[in-house]
């Protein structure tokens, strides 16, 4: 068969362009298939989405030549504070406090917003003349035979290559073509989002409240702005997520209290239902999945993304080396490494937020009791929370070259 | 290698011909078998990587390539002696070389071809040993002897013919397993009697050959050994890595036929 490409990556997103500059600098070419139109990526207005990208992905950024033109925007986070809380009273006094300080690495990860970094993304894919970019083209089939991998377009156009990537989110049309099944729930709630501009300062400081709807985020973004994460039950959150900017700004002004001060809606406002979904397994003959297509978890720790992310360094670093190495990339030898490499982690993060979001989102007095007891213990013994905030930067397990700031 | 001996006398005596269909039909399944990561060459595939890091390593570095660049081992002629169904030819092709893979098992010389066929990769297989291609005046940049010194009746003769099919200044690596206690331990009796890996009979500990045996086998054939390695494994990642300690059981090492 021949090829025309060596990587057909199937999602434009994050991590899809993300994998398209590692593999393509290392040489292999490229074909990014993405179902939105060129114009709607690179949007430079702010849309009110912001990441919280953890020391690791920083790091893989600035490995990968992204963070230089980031930086300016992004906003360093120094201190993560998580507390228990209920609507319209005080924090409790009992939480958990991690200080970048207390760590040698600097900044715990920084905040980074949608528009910077997907206009990062785009201008680097442009530059790199490995990297085909097919913006507003939508996948229909695809067929892997022992020479490579075909996929038709809508329009009935073929690309073919020797792997294929699904880069697709949780409801990856690439892991369905190829029967790869899920296991998914939802979880009842659903995440709102926004970003709101304040009259405190949040001080590099990134809050977590965990109040009986679901968790409540406040991440520091640049110009004492804050990214909100906020879930509720269903129900609730589709009532809130009806009212008008006043009534909106009012539900958000009880449940953050005077954490920020005076707050004001800045950008658009963001629903996501949450759930779980596993992708039963990571790999298939001449394909690999990344991120959600593999794993979409609860965000109550913030490490979606991350974890899409460390899938990226991981699937790159086995690509590469077996490149360097001469071995069929799509051989299910290779592959079957980063499987081994990632389903484990994935796993398990998505199970310990499955399970945080079961202990902390409800008003239960016996839970409220003991999870306090574990936030104040986890904050007032120094290993624990030195290894805390090592595993929330992405700076435990098996970390890809890339996450420790090395080229591939 | 996992050949097997009476297939090397029967095919031998065989004349060479195209295939016809049924053959076709049983070759595509034994390159499926040997292509299998979990089949009867699992052993060989959990080992390649690393065999291919120290490979691709020492080339790289002897002839002065850059190993990050597209087929750094351009312009270099290549042998793979014992290539089997061609596990370390095809990697080397991709990387740029121009392969010859030779075996005297004439079973698994079409059965290569037909791989590499598919693969899109171009080598130059042959049914012959390392005696019959320096007889014949072959010369090669590098070659390749992995897992073969320990199954040859005679490895000095066998390595002054390979010596033979080195240009000066050629490259030579070898690779087997080292005679200790814990070698019987790990490829005769973890390898072949528990975990079933390879056939009973395959390796005869009374053949390994230790480190320094190599060294004074490879001078004696008037060849300069450069580098040596273990290749360990590591059973709670599951995987092989390259040591700079510990030869106890595999290694591989490195040698040049001076200028």
């Amino acid at each position: 068969m021949e090829h025309d490409a060596d990587v057909l990556i199937v999602g434009g997103g994050l991590n899809g362009p993300l994998l398209a500059l590692a593999l393509a600098r290392a040489g292999l070419r490229v074909t990014v298939i993405d179902a939105l139109p060129a114009g709607v990526r690179g949007d430079p207005g702010f849309d009110g989405r912001a990441y919280a990208m953890a020391l690791a992905s920083v790091r893989m950024l600035r490995a990968m030549g992204l963070w230089a033109g980031l930086e300016a925007d992004a906003e360093p986070i120094l201190r993560v504070r998580a507390a228990d809380g209920r609507v319209g009273e005080a924090p409790s006094a009992l939480h958990l406090s991690l200080d970048h300080a207390e760590i040698e690495e600097g900044p715990l990860g920084a905040m980074v917003e949608d528009r910077h970094l997907r206009r990062a993304l785009m201008d680097a894919m442009a530059a790199e003349p490995g990297i085909t970019h097919r913006a507003g083209a939508r996948v229909v089939a695809q067929a892997a035979d022992a020479t490579g991998v075909r996929v038709t377009l809508a329009g009935g156009e073929t690309v073919r290559g020797a792997l294929l990537v699904g880069c697709d989110g949780r409801d990856s049309g690439t892991a369905r073509r190829a029967g790869i099944r899920r296991v998914h729930w939802r979880y009842g709630q659903t995440a709102l989002v926004c970003a709101v501009e304040h009259t405190r300062p949040h001080n590099g400081v990134a809050q977590q409240l965990f109040l009986p709807g679901g968790p409540l985020a406040m991440l520091p973004l640049t110009h004492n702005r804050s990214s909100i994460v906020w879930s509720e039950a269903t129900a609730v959150a589709a009532a809130i997520a009806g009212l008008d900017e006043a009534g909106y700004r009012a539900a958000l002004t009880l449940r953050l209290g005077d954490a920020l001060g005076e707050v004001g809606l800045v950008g658009r406002r963001w629903s996501y239902p949450l759930g779980l979904s596993l992708a039963n397994r990571f790999v298939d003959a001449r394909l690999a999945l990344v991120g959600d297509a593999a794993h979409g978890i609860h965000p109550i720790a913030g490490q979606g993304l991350n974890l899409g992310l460390r899938d990226v360094a991981a699937l790159a670093e086995v690509l590469v080396d077996a490149l360097r190495r001469g071995e069929d990339i799509a051989a299910p030898a290779v592959l079957a490494r980063y499987q081994v490499w990632r389903r484990f982690d994935a796993t398990a993060m998505a199970l310990a937020t499955d399970t945080f979001n079961r202990v902390f989102s409800n008003d239960n007095g016996v839970l409220r009791g003991l999870r306090d007891i574990g936030l104040g213990v986890a904050g007032a013994v120094p290993t624990l929370r030195r290894a805390f905030m090592r595993q929330a930067a992405g700076l435990t397990g098996e970390v890809p070259r890339l996450m420790q700031g090395r080229p591939l | 290698m996992p050949t097997d001996a009476t297939d090397r006398v029967r095919d031998a005596a065989r004349p060479h011909t195209a295939p016809d269909p049924a053959e076709i039909a049983k070759f595509e399944a034994i390159a499926a078998e040997w292509w299998d990561p979990q089949g009867k060459f699992k052993p060989l595939h959990m080992l390649n990587p690393c065999r291919l890091d120290y490979i691709t390593a020492q080339i790289t570095g002897e002839f002065d390539r850059d190993p990050t660049r597209p087929r750094p081992l351009a312009g270099l002629r290549l042998l793979d002696i014992g290539c089997g169904g061609g596990l370390l030819s095809e990697p080397m092709a991709r990387l740029g070389a121009d392969v010859v893979g030779a075996d005297p098992a004439a079973r698994n010389i079409p059965v290569a071809r037909l791989h590499a066929q598919q693969q899109g990769l171009e080598i130059d297989y042959r049914v012959t040993t390392a005696e019959d291609l320096a007889a014949a005046g072959e010369r090669f940049d590098v070659v390749l002897c992995m897992e073969v010194i320990e199954h040859v009746p005679d490895p000095a003769v066998f390595l002054a013919a390979c010596r033979d099919l080195l240009r000066p200044g050629g490259l030579m690596i070898v690779s087997t397993v080292n005679r200790t206690a814990r070698s019987y331990a790990m490829a005769i009796l973890g390898a072949e009697v528990v975990m079933r890996w390879l056939p009973r009979g395959t390796h005869d500990w009374r053949r390994f050959v230790t480190p320094e045996e190599l060294s004074a086998l490879l001078r004696g054939a008037g060849l300069e050994p450069v580098d040596r390695k273990g290749m360990v494994f590591d059973p709670l990642g599951w995987r092989w890595s390259l040591s700079d300690t510990d030869l106890g059981v595999n290694y591989a090492a490195a040698a040049i036929r001076p200028a």
